[in-house]
């Protein structure tokens, strides 16, 4: 199959990588520097949030609610003397939530009244809003429990044990990392291929080519192989630094991560072929590759955000997605391991994928002149 | 000024005259903010669960049929053994499993601590965090009914309140972010991509030599991106308020004055990589390698206080950082343009500091 065409294609391609830094820093500096700068840097996890406590008349019970926020790790509890004084905190962001004990509260616990305490959040990000109010209520709760039983109130009540499978601490990381290495090999793969046609329609030297005995099939060849086995270098090294620094466990096996980011990489470098040879200009082929690269797999790949709460019409585009198979692929071999059911099909996509992405740029590459 | 016209002109003209690069400006924009408005949220619905029930009771049953009618959840499947259970956790075809011991409706009755498990998969830990908080919002709440009939009122209750965003729906939130990244992405890049075109096909060196002044260059150069950028921010915004119907209770003048100091910073990032570069490849890799690390360090999804230290201090060399805060304030919070400005500030500083650059860079640097 390697004939002496093909390889002085190769030969040249190579030379071309070599020549130009920025191929290989696109495949090796580019994975390293985001996946170190996201991996220290990106987290889900709060802690110490600060929390405002307003506390309007001190007392033994009071004392014990504030405690059992000062003792859970999630809060730094930050007291305020008045309710406006905490409103203001709430409003400039210094605290996240404003939590306040009334003053009825000590005689309306004995007398059995039942006491309101409330909760302001300042629900510009809600989603912190809501871990947090999940939180307040889970110290909230616990402390009730304790206090009902001390006044001999132990009523019936249903108590959630909820366990997490395959990351029961919650690590943010261990899901966050493996996604991070599905957005940088859909970058890597696309900015790797998403010029080299455009470039030479651009300058015209794909004329020159058109003119020599090689074939289509020859080009394309040329232009995958070199940027393959750049990508696959790339990907290597981000999944040892998953691994080995940023201690994500690889619960599946090493041969079927390789493969995988194998099949993975073939697809990201056919699209970005098939931009190449769709847009034949190199500004175009930049702006459809920034544009159909990362904002997709961050946001349409299930990364982030789950898939099966989006509207039907949303997660029809999200299969046009590679990195939505990728990520699925990843998380479910980095920590449940080689579950088949899960990976088989989210792998047959991906080819089909590559396969319809090749198919096109191939037949979208014509011998002739315009 | 003349000049400074033609120049616009031409890139204008050079920009929007072929068919191709006319889409990949005004298209994607608009198709993004749609689907991206769509898909970016937190908030679940329909969560596929099964169920394992091994007590029967009533009091099992009531609890299931106020997790069956919560709109958060899809039940799937009864299991009857627990055998089933982890197949189902590991093909992903539910997220959680509520299993119930045979004791339950027996500890219930003799007002004991009943435990539910609750067994989530956790490959995404934020979704198994938001699928846990659903779960027991729905076990409070059948608390609290049991109770009502036990006739015992709870001792206290909590009753959060959210200010700003009172559903807390997640798109008030992040449709924000996406206009700030959808301008950003639009302006830098049609600014970085043109330059390093001109660079490439050489054209540049002949705009050197004609008599105009370098700042006339920049402007002309700088100029194009921004209104490219204001138009599509108008488009995109107007698009968050009427179809997404995403409140903005801020001024114009705020949101105008946000938007506009900060594409001058974009197109001064742009323009500093055009005039580090000499090919259209490396003006891409330009264009990823503050693109990327801008969009996550922003706060756009995941939190700035959470990360770690010497990263928040990064952040605050980040335009989108200040960016997104101006624009969810002016969005949701209605912060007038003087509360905006210790945000605004550091905008203009980038700004100036890039522009500054960019402008000592093209005249010194000619490959």
């Amino acid at each position: 199959m390697i004939n002496r065409r093909l390889r002085a294609l190769l030969r040249k391609e190579f030379l071309q990588v070599w020549r130009d830094p920025s191929s290989i820093a696109i495949a090796f500096v580019l994975p390293v520097f985001l996946l170190l700068l996201f991996g220290f840097g990106v987290s889900m996890d709060a802690r110490h949030v600060p929390l405002g406590v307003v506390v309007e008349r001190p007392s033994s019970v009071s004392e014990s609610l504030v405690a059992a926020f000062r003792h859970s790790d999630y809060f730094a509890p930050r007291p305020f003397l008045s309710r406006q004084a905490g409103e203001a905190a709430l409003q400039a962001n210094q605290v996240n939530g404003l939590l306040i004990l009334p003053q009825t509260l000590d005689e309306q616990l004995s007398t059995g009244q039942g006491a309101g305490v409330q909760l302001l959040l300042n629900g510009v990000d809600s989603n912190s809003a809501r871990l947090l109010q999940g939180y307040v209520r889970g110290v909230f709760e616990g402390w009730l429990a304790r206090q009902q039983a001390a006044r001999g109130r132990a009523g019936a009540t249903v108590e959630a044990q909820p366990r997490i499978w395959f990351n029961p601490e919650l690590r943010s990381r261990n899901y966050l990392v493996p996604g991070l290495m599905v957005i940088n090999m859909t970058l890597v793969g696309a900015l790797l291929t998403a010029l080299v046609m455009a470039r030479e329609w651009e300058r015209g030297t794909l004329e020159a080519l058109m003119v020599t005995p090689v074939t289509l099939r020859e080009i394309l060849i040329g232009k995958t192989l070199p940027y393959f086995t750049l990508g696959m270098g790339g990907m290597l090294l981000s999944a040892g630094l998953s691994i080995l620094l940023f201690e994500v466990p690889l619960r599946g096996s090493l041969w079927a991560l390789i493969l995988f980011s194998a099949l993975f990489m073939l697809t990201a470098l056919g699209m970005g072929l098939l931009i190449s040879v769709v847009a034949k200009n190199q500004f175009v082929a930049g702006m459809a590759a920034i544009v159909s690269t990362f904002l997709p797999a961050f946001l349409l790949s299930g990364f982030l955000f789950d898939i099966d709460s989006m509207p039907w019409v949303v997660q029809l585009v999200t299969h046009i997605v590679a990195a939505r198979y990728f990520v699925t692929i990843l998380q479910t071999l980095f920590l449940a391991g080689d579950v088949w059911g899960v990976i088989l099909p989210n792998a047959a996509a991906l080819s089909l994928l590559a396969t319809l992405f090749f198919g096109l740029a191939r037949r979208q590459l014509h011998k002739r002149l315009e | 000024m003349y000049a400074i016209i033609a120049l616009v002109l031409k890139e204008l003209l050079a920009l929007l005259k072929d068919k191709r690069s006319r889409m990949v400006i005004i298209v994607p924009p608009i198709l993004q903010l749609l689907i991206f408005g769509y898909a970016a949220s937190f908030d679940l619905d329909r969560l596929p669960y099964a169920v394992l029930d091994r007590d029967g009771g009533a009091g099992a049953r009531a609890l299931l049929a106020e997790m069956a009618g919560s709109p958060h959840f899809d039940e799937r499947y009864r299991l009857r053994d627990v055998a089933e259970v982890a197949r189902l956790i590991d093909q992903q075809e539910v997220l959680m499993v509520v299993q119930i011991d045979p004791q339950f409706e027996r500890r219930l009755q003799a007002g004991e601590t009943a435990p539910v498990q609750l067994l989530i998969d956790g490959r995404n830990s934020n979704t198994a965090q938001i699928v846990r908080s659903y779960a027991t919002q729905v076990i409070e709440r059948f608390n609290s009914a049991w109770g009502a009939r036990a006739s015992s009122v709870p001792l206290a209750q909590l009753e959060p309140r959210s200010w700003y965003n009172p559903n807390l729906e997640s798109r008030w939130f992040f449709i924000p972010g996406v206009v700030g990244i959808l301008t950003l992405v639009v302006t830098m890049v049609t600014t970085a991509l043109s330059v390093a075109r001109e660079r490439e096909q050489g054209t540049f060196d002949q705009l050197l030599v004609t008599p105009m002044q370098p700042l006339q260059i920049l402007l002309g150069k700088a100029l194009p991106g921004l209104l490219i950028g204001l138009i599509e921010g108008s488009l995109v915004v107007t698009l968050a308020v009427l179809w997404f119907e995403i409140p903005l209770l801020g001024s114009l003048g705020a949101l105008y004055a946000t938007i506009g100091v900060f594409l001058l910073a974009a197109v001064g990032v742009g323009l500093m990589i055009s005039s580090l570069v000499s090919t259209l490849q490396q003006a891409l890799l330009g264009a990823f390698l503050f693109m990327v690390p801008a969009v996550i360090l922003s706060g756009f999804a995941t939190p700035i206080a959470n990360m770690p230290d010497w990263v928040q201090w990064l952040t605050y060399i980040n335009p989108m950082r200040y960016y997104l805060i101006c624009l969810r304030g002016v969005f949701l919070e209605a912060t007038p343009l003087t509360a905006l400005w210790p945000h605004l500030w550091p905008l203009m500083l980038f700004a100036t500091v890039n522009l500054g650059l960019a402008g000592w860079l093209f005249r010194h640097k000619l490959y």
